[in-house]
């Protein structure tokens, strides 16, 4: 995993609450096989005036010129501003696949969905949990100043506007080691925990042996 | 000392190491698997050279992308082909039991587990998919997932977790004539949010959930996630252990006894304390419809499509307004006034045989209305297909003039043929009406198997109760 430390990135402000995973990498595109290519088709249905399929082209298909990723001044932009909610929805990991597929290192919001929080954190993609009334006026600074950017620093853990301003934010201990250093946690688990994994087994199978069916 | 909520006595009894910034290496029971979320957690075994840790604990079944035509017949789309034969390779080379596309047993995860006794009280249990939170209605702790996680619990165990908050929502007094388990959800959803629950373990509580059926708890749990838990529960009754007795892989004889006094104990303890706790009066519930894009956009059937400006808050007038646009609704629009085009009876949510029974019972003896294109009948799982048929339900559906389906998730999000075209309505037994979500450009209606039903004989919403 791409490891995620600190990061200066252009800022997208995507002024809508509740975004779910099915506006973020719709159905179609789930039938891939693969963890890569979901970048052409993130926020496919908003993004494109057609009917966007798994393997499409999509150099050339019509652009909704009001979607702000489509927007000349927000090219190339690698933090997402979001709205309360955002990720909510279907459990599917191609959505955090697609937001880093597409280019995006960081998303500042006021809330997150669960699973879609948890799951950004296993590909190099840094869900940032703000205040509302910041993300209201970063939305405000973002619109104002064209090429407005941010800096995010997960070992600090603070937020950095280029007015010299700065928001702290919390992350789990253990999602921010693994975070910084890139880490295999399946590797991390087993190196570490597969003793006490055996143990509870043992233990497990005395006190409910019936959860434990012989294949 | 207090006693414990149900939540707490899952976790603690599924902790094989704490760490000190409160989470916790949690043990997985069992793992389901579908074909979407888990080729690349195989892949990610394989690239690894890693096996799966302990291959009893994993149960497969094909139900997103599969036709609910002919299964003689091969998968026509080739993208959905590779993803189904992706999941039979993979259970081939690791040795996972699949119930394959043609198999009797086959159907949506969430109505297999149960259904076959893979899931049982006591357990944890994952699957990539965020509707796990229904197998919570056993006395589960269960939720939904990522691929890194799935690849995580088949290559281990276990999963990292954060402890999550409790909230119990009790729901007193006795539900009215025509009001269900999915009329309880949709009016909880509405009140509190669809990030009202984020964070949070719900435990449903209250005499209207100990009334109700294993499948009216499976529907409730089931939509937890739209409320934004994780997780959803209820507490073990007689009910739970009378639906479990007998199942496939339930246990037997001496065995079944144990699990039986170990799964009495799984309820809150009278003195456990909930981080929050939200009551509601059965009386208050009437039949719902959610009338936007939102699970939260929700009302009484006897209501009217509300109106953006009347809204104080800023952000969420703004999502209104943009839902109704995309909906083609005015405000003020009666919600029994919307004529509807397609007609979905499917879905995790509702699509078990009493589901199909509450359906059945309004459809009987008449006929879909002229304005319904195409109305459909999806049970859950080929067992359910079978009682249905055993029961004639087929028939009553079928004369009626809905078509009947082979088993799969189906137009609950269109990932297989049956869904939705631009700008079609849709009045739907299932869980999310978001953008898209039935199909691009269509509009979807969220309500119960009898609403739904109802509406298919009308062409448009009625209330139920009349």
């Amino acid at each position: 995993m791409e490891p995620f430390t600190r990061h200066t990135g252009l800022v997208a402000p995507l002024d809508r609450s509740n975004v779910d995973t099915d506006a973020i990498i719709p159905k179609q595109f789930l039938k891939s096989v693969q963890r890569t290519g979901f970048g052409p088709y993130l926020f496919d249905e908003w993004r494109y005036l057609d009917r966007g399929e798994p393997g499409m082209d999509c150099t050339n298909r019509p652009r909704n010129p009001d979607f702000v990723l489509n927007q000349e001044r927000y090219q190339g932009a690698s933090v997402l501003l979001a709205r309360e909610n955002f990720g909510c929805g279907s459990s599917r990991e191609h959505a955090p696949w697609a937001l880093k597929d597409y280019g995006f290192r960081a998303i500042v919001a006021p809330s997150f969905a669960d699973i879609f929080y948890s799951n950004c954190f296993k590909n190099g993609l840094l869900p940032v949990v703000l205040d509302g009334a910041v993300v209201d006026r970063l939305f405000q600074a973002a619109y104002a100043t064209e090429g407005y950017q941010l800096t995010i620093d997960l070992f600090e853990q603070q937020v950095h506007t280029p007015d010299g301003e700065c928001f702290g934010f919390e992350v789990d201990p253990f999602r921010k080691r693994m975070l910084l250093e890139g880490l295999d946690e399946i590797g991390v688990t087993l190196e570490e925990q597969s003793e006490a994994i055996q143990a509870y087994e043992q233990r497990r199978k005395q006190e409910a042996p019936w959860l434990f069916p012989e294949p | 000392m207090t006693g414990k909520t149900l939540y707490e006595k899952l976790w603690d009894s599924h902790v094989v190491t704490e760490y000190d910034d409160g989470s916790a290496l949690l043990y997985i029971d069992r793992q389901l698997l579908h074909e979407v979320t888990s080729p690349q957690a195989f892949e990610g075994l394989r690239l690894a050279g890693r096996q799966p840790w302990r291959v009893a604990a994993n149960l497969a079944v094909t139900d997103h992308n599969v036709p609910t035509t002919d299964r003689s017949q091969p998968v026509e789309d080739p993208v959905s082909r590779v993803q189904i034969e992706t999941l039979d390779r993979n259970c081939a080379e690791f040795r996972v039991t699949e119930f394959g596309i043609r198999d009797p047993r086959q159907g949506i995860v969430h109505v297999v587990g149960p259904e076959q006794g893979t899931t049982l009280p006591g357990m944890t249990l994952v699957c990539g998919d965020s509707h796990t939170s229904t197998h919570g209605a056993l006395g589960a702790l269960a939720f939904g997932v990522g691929t890194s996680e799935v690849e995580h619990v088949l290559a281990t165990q276990t999963l990292v977790q954060k402890k999550a908050r409790t909230m119990l929502i009790r729901i007193d007094g006795q539900l009215g004539h025509g009001v269900t388990a999915k009329d309880i959800i949709l009016a909880i959803i509405g009140r509190i949010g669809t990030a009202g629950g984020t964070g949070y373990a719900l435990e449903y509580g209250g005499e209207a959930i100990r009334g109700l059926s294993m499948e009216g708890r499976m529907t409730i749990c089931n939509m937890s996630i739209e409320a934004g838990a994780r997780t959803g529960m209820v507490a073990v009754d007689d009910t739970t252990i009378d639906y479990i007795r007998g199942r496939p892989n339930a246990p037997a004889g001496a065995q079944w006894e144990q699990a039986v006094a170990s799964w009495r104990n799984l309820v809150s303890d009278p003195d456990a304390e909930f981080d929050r706790v939200g009551e509601m009066h059965a009386d208050e519930i009437e039949p719902q419809v959610t009338w936007g894009t939102s699970p939260e956009m929700v009302a009484s059937v006897n209501r009217h499509v509300p109106d953006p400006a009347e809204e104080s808050d800023a952000v969420r007038a703004r999502a209104m307004t943009r839902a109704l646009e995309y909906m083609g609704l005015e405000p003020g629009t009666a919600l029994t006034d919307i004529p509807m085009d397609k007609i979905f009876i499917g879905s995790c949510t509702n699509a078990r045989i009493e589901d199909l029974r509450e359906a059945a019972a309004v459809v009987r003896g008449r006929r879909v209305a002229e304005n319904i294109r195409q109305a459909l009948v999806v049970p859950g799982s080929g067992v359910v297909k079978q009682q249905a048929e055993a029961e004639g339900l087929d028939r009553v559906f079928l004369e009626a003039g809905f078509e009947w389906r082979e088993p799969g998730c189906s137009m609950c999000l269109g990932m297989n043929p049956d869904r939705l075209e631009p700008g079609e309505r849709c009045a739907s037994t299932s869980n999310r009406n978001f953008e898209g979500r039935q199909g691009q450009g269509g509009r979807t209606h969220l309500a119960s198997p009898a609403m739904v039903a109802a509406a298919a004989i009308h062409g448009h919403f009625v209330d139920i109760r009349e």
